[in-house]
């Protein structure tokens, strides 16, 4: 079958797995039952243990799906901890369901789909050798990609049914009341295992700081959780965002910020109480830098800015220039140092930030969302999960969720990077449907969604803004690399991407060597 | 033209491509190693192979480590190590360009 955006799906898998094809970016106003956890009830006297592998064996059984967060990054100790028992006691057939996947699991993954211990993963991306090692035809069944909002609803609709939860903290008390902002290993916001800690049949803390109860602000909190787990350490500080958050010199990168500035300042949006998001990565870095600068020019202040959290956002809102900011997650030290100091720098879970099938998120809330993208076609259909070689190298993150929700969705890309084009005829995949984007910026022009006619009017006649067609653009790249050979796949989907309410806007296919 | 020494080209910079072109006796033998070569091996293996002939090599093996260079930068450090190979770099053949 085909969706609506020109994607075949795999038939016999769509049938099998009871999914939907795509069809438009609406969400209308179904009526969805939640579902609600198992809980085994008990005074919260004795949830202090030692042997995490006794915890396993006591909850675990084949054939159950397990969940992790992702807030340590590349820091985290308590995924390999827990999966190396899980190998060891000999699991079969788990289903992985983390909030994302960061490269230090992937080895300890492989392993487990090679010895048949997982055999199902759904997960907002996957990088690196996992990524290589899906799209080989790895794993047998077909990774299901989701992203944040979607992963939320997911869990609230009982499409993702976590029987254990094993959630590292960097601060606990012997009840369970945890939080990611105080200890060794400063993560910042919860968000994402927020959803976890509420919704799993068994929730296990584990940490390496346990104080005298009761440990508050509590994120996690302690009629909730099951076990606490007592670990050496559960992460490495350093290794979970990059420290300082390093100011772009590559004038390409430059260029792209000052432009994507000025088509802020200069749409209706750039008012008193305007609201934003910025990715991390050096473009994204960089506007916030140049938005700040017009902000103070102008007299304007921002209620609120959204996400994945950097520091210089965080200084903003210690400026004054940003009322609240609603952090999900926190991709820097500064950030993450933050949100303990900052009572306006609000932890919001997984739902509130973006799940589309709740009573309103914040990402419904924005006003112009600033994204990024490995690829973005003629249609501005968005890919952020496969390289131009195929493979799966990515996340969707909150990308679908922020460009539903936002009024002005900005793409920040270089036409060309080394000698693959960004800007090309069609997506190998598509994650983010071209309907949600308003506006691609690249460093050669500015294309507009023709469907925005108000933002053409109100950005064509601005002084330095080179507004072109995205078929231009596209044109402009593949003069520049060349034609690439057709990508060749075999008939076999390693994995599916679903859009936000859970019906499916591609399939990635096995590549083939 | 005759192969005298083994001629580098190139760094494995991003955007360049490294060429070491050296003695052979079976055509051009191009071993190529590139991120894009799903996308551009065909194309870059004609680029270097139109140089070489161009410059009148017919017989010479070719190692190519690409890291996305253009085909501009392909073509001249495909000449550069062509030059260094046949020592002649004090009168280069600019036409081939």
């Amino acid at each position: 079958m085909e969706n609506n955006v020109k994607r075949q799906l795999p038939d016999d898998l769509m049938n099998e797995l009871n999914l939907k094809a795509y069809e438009t970016t609406d969400i209308g106003h179904p009526v969805e039952q939640r579902v609600a956890p198992k809980v085994r009830v008990t005074t919260g006297q004795d949830k202090v243990v030692d042997s995490l592998e006794q915890v396993i064996k006591d909850n675990l059984k084949d054939g159950m799906t397990i969940s992790f967060h992702h807030h340590f990054r590349n820091g985290d100790f308590a995924f390999n901890k827990v999966m190396d028992l899980i190998i060891k006691l000999g699991y079969k057939d788990l289903t992985l369901a983390p909030s994302s996947l960061t490269g230090v699991m992937n080895d300890k993954i492989i392993e487990a789909i090679k010895k048949g211990v997982i055999t199902n993963i759904t997960s907002s991306g996957m990088r690196g050798s996992l990524g290589d090692f899906v799209s080989h035809g790895g794993l047998k069944n077909p990774v299901i990609f989701r992203s944040h909002g979607n992963r939320a609803r997911s869990i609230e609709e009982g499409e993702i049914k976590i029987d254990v939860a094993f959630l590292g903290v960097p601060i606990s008390d012997p009840a369970g009341n945890a939080n990611g902002q105080e200890g060794d290993a400063v993560f910042g916001s919860l968000g994402y295992a927020l959803m976890d800690a509420q919704y799993a049949n068994k929730v296990v803390l584990l940490t390496d700081n346990i104080v005298p109860y009761p440990n508050t602000p509590a994120s996690i909190k302690q009629d909730q959780v099951d076990y606490v787990v007592k670990v050496d350490k559960i992460g490495d500080p350093d290794k979970i965002g990059s420290g300082a958050t390093r100011f772009t010199k590559d004038p390409k990168e430059l260029k792209i910020a000052q432009m994507v500035n000025q088509v802020i300042v200069n749409s209706p949006y750039f008012k008193e109480d305007f609201s934003f998001q910025t990715g991390s990565g050096g473009a994204a870095l960089a506007v916030t830098r140049y938005l700040r600068q017009a902000m103070i020019d102008k007299g304007i202040t921002a209620s609120f800015a959204v996400g994945g959290i950097t520091k210089p956002t965080t200084d903003l809102l210690e400026e004054g220039l940003v009322r609240k900011v609603m952090d999900v997650q926190d991709f820097d030290k500064g950030a993450a140092a933050s949100m303990a100091k900052n009572r306006d720098q609000q932890e919001i879970d997984a739902s509130w930030y973006a799940d589309p099938h709740n009573k309103g998120a914040v990402v419904n809330n924005l006003d112009v969302s600033i994204l990024s993208a490995l690829q973005i076609d003629t249609d501005f259909n968005v890919n952020v999960m496969t390289g131009s070689d195929g493979v799966i190298r990515g996340a969707v993150g909150g990308h679908q969720d922020s460009a539903a929700g936002a009024k002005m969705t900005i793409i920040t890309a270089p036409l060309v990077r080394g000698r693959n084009a960004t800007v090309v005829p069609s997506v190998e995949t598509v994650v983010t449907p071209g309907e949600s984007i308003d506006v691609l910026i690249t460093e050669r022009g500015i294309a507009i969604n023709p469907k925005r006619k108000d933002l053409i009017d109100a950005l064509s006649n601005v002084p330095g803004l080179n507004i072109v067609s995205i078929e231009d653009l596209q044109k402009m790249a593949e003069k520049q690399v060349g034609k690439p050979k057709k990508l060749e796949y075999t008939d076999r989907t390693v994995a599916l991407v679903e859009y936000r309410d859970g019906t499916v806007i591609d399939a990635i296919k096995q590549v083939k060597d | 033209m005759e192969i005298k020494t083994t001629g580098v080209a190139g760094t494995l910079e991003s955007s360049d491509i490294q060429i070491m072109v050296s003695k052979g006796n079976n055509g051009i033998e191009i071993d190529l190693d590139s991120e894009v070569k799903k996308a551009y091996g065909d194309e870059i293996e004609k680029v270097i192979t139109d140089t070489l002939t161009k410059y009148g090599l017919t017989d010479c093996k070719v190692k190519a480590t690409d890291k996305g260079a253009l085909d501009c930068v392909i073509k001249a450090r495909t000449l550069a190590a062509a030059q260094r190979a046949t020592e002649t770099s004090e009168k280069p053949d600019l036409e081939v360009l």
